[in-house]
């Protein structure tokens, strides 16, 4: 048994009620109730969180850096998008 | 361990049976710490060195306040000779393969967990301590159950290794409910429990019950009466060592 042969995963903490799970980093785990565990042991030792979330690194999508100019490059450029390129008419009182 | 440290039991027991009670299972979460830190630089992963680690600080963290409770936690951890130690002899067993250090777990963790919620529900000094510890003992018998059921229930070889682990160190086993004056414990109901818990793990694990007994040979005693096995010696000198070459020292 080696970390070869187990599959990565990624880890997602709640540090608080309220918050979102924000990922935490990775680690390698023969399963997920072992990767929990693991996640337990790596990320949550000093009261960092209130709730864990693993996932198959390999189940993640992600974009490619390739495609970064078509994916995000387009919005840079368009500030009206922002609710602050507005401004506000006088006399509206609640915005 | 410093002597300084005031969050430790601040009290030394009075009762004569509770001191040597404390003295007794302080000396078994100490050596278990040191035993599962010799893993440390040498787990098959990464992340099982990491829970490993966890496990032995929080047994180092409960020895501290046992021991405080029988004396001065450094003279005790560093300044006895072998034959004052009272752990039990199974936590002193070499790491051996990982199954070993998962059968030892398995037993031992099973153990403490019946022995600190009984202790909780009781009313003498320890039960604050215990309240505390029987969680975290918790996460130490789910995680040796998991790597028994994965051991025992994983590949032809992971199973024979599991399987000659647990019968090796079913010997040993006898021992954890020797009683210990100024506890009040039903030993004999927590053996039974501990019976009940650990052959439904290894049931579920496909791993047979060893059907040896569970005591030596030894008639005048083993741990408990202070006679432990030839694998202690070396334990103790790497864990002494230090302290005693330099009296004092502190980082």
């Amino acid at each position: 048994m080696s970390s070869d042969t187990w599959p990565l995963w990624e880890v997602f903490v709640r540090s608080r009620r309220g918050l979102s799970h924000t990922h935490a980093g990775s680690l390698h785990a023969p399963d997920a109730e072992m990767a929990l565990r693991n996640a337990r042991d790596l990320y949550t030792r000093r009261m960092e969180g209130v709730s864990l979330w693993v996932v198959p690194s390999a189940s993640i999508t992600a974009s490619s850096p390739d495609e970064k100019d078509p994916f995000f490059e387009p919005a840079a450029d368009k500030p009206y998008r922002h609710p602050t390129f507005y401004e506000i008419p006088e006399g509206v009182k609640h915005l | 361990m410093t002597t300084t440290d005031t969050t430790a039991g601040t009290a030394t027991a009075t009762d004569p049976a509770l001191t040597s009670a404390a003295l007794a299972l302080g000396d078994d979460a100490l050596v278990l710490a040191q035993r599962l830190g010799e893993w440390a630089g040498n787990a098959p992963v990464l992340e099982e060195e990491v829970a490993l680690a966890n496990i032995a600080l929080d047994l180092l963290g409960q020895a501290r306040v046992l021991l405080s409770l029988a004396g001065d936690e450094d003279e005790l951890a560093f300044l006895r000779e072998e034959r004052a130690f009272r752990n039990v002899q199974l936590v002193e067993q070499p790491n051996g393969d990982f199954a070993h250090t998962i059968a030892r777990q398995l037993y031992f963790s099973t153990y403490q967990r019946l022995l600190y919620a009984a202790l909780a529900a009781g009313d003498t000094p320890l039960a604050g301590l215990a309240a505390k510890a029987v969680k975290e003992v918790a996460y130490h018998q789910d995680h040796a159950e998991h790597w028994t059921l994965r051991l025992g229930d994983g590949t032809e070889e992971s199973h024979r290794r599991m399987r000659t682990a647990c019968e090796a160190l079913w010997r040993y086993t006898g021992e954890l409910f020797q009683p210990l004056d100024g506890l009040g414990l039903d030993t004999t109901a927590l053996e039974a429990a501990w019976l009940d818990s650990v052959t439904a793990v290894l049931t579920r694990a496909g791993l047979p019950v060893p059907s040896g007994s569970r005591t030596g040979a030894w008639r005048a005693g083993a741990g408990r009466q202070g006679l432990h096995t030839e694998h202690f010696g070396r334990l103790l000198a790497e864990m002494q060592h230090l302290h005693r070459s330099h009296p004092g020292a502190t980082w």
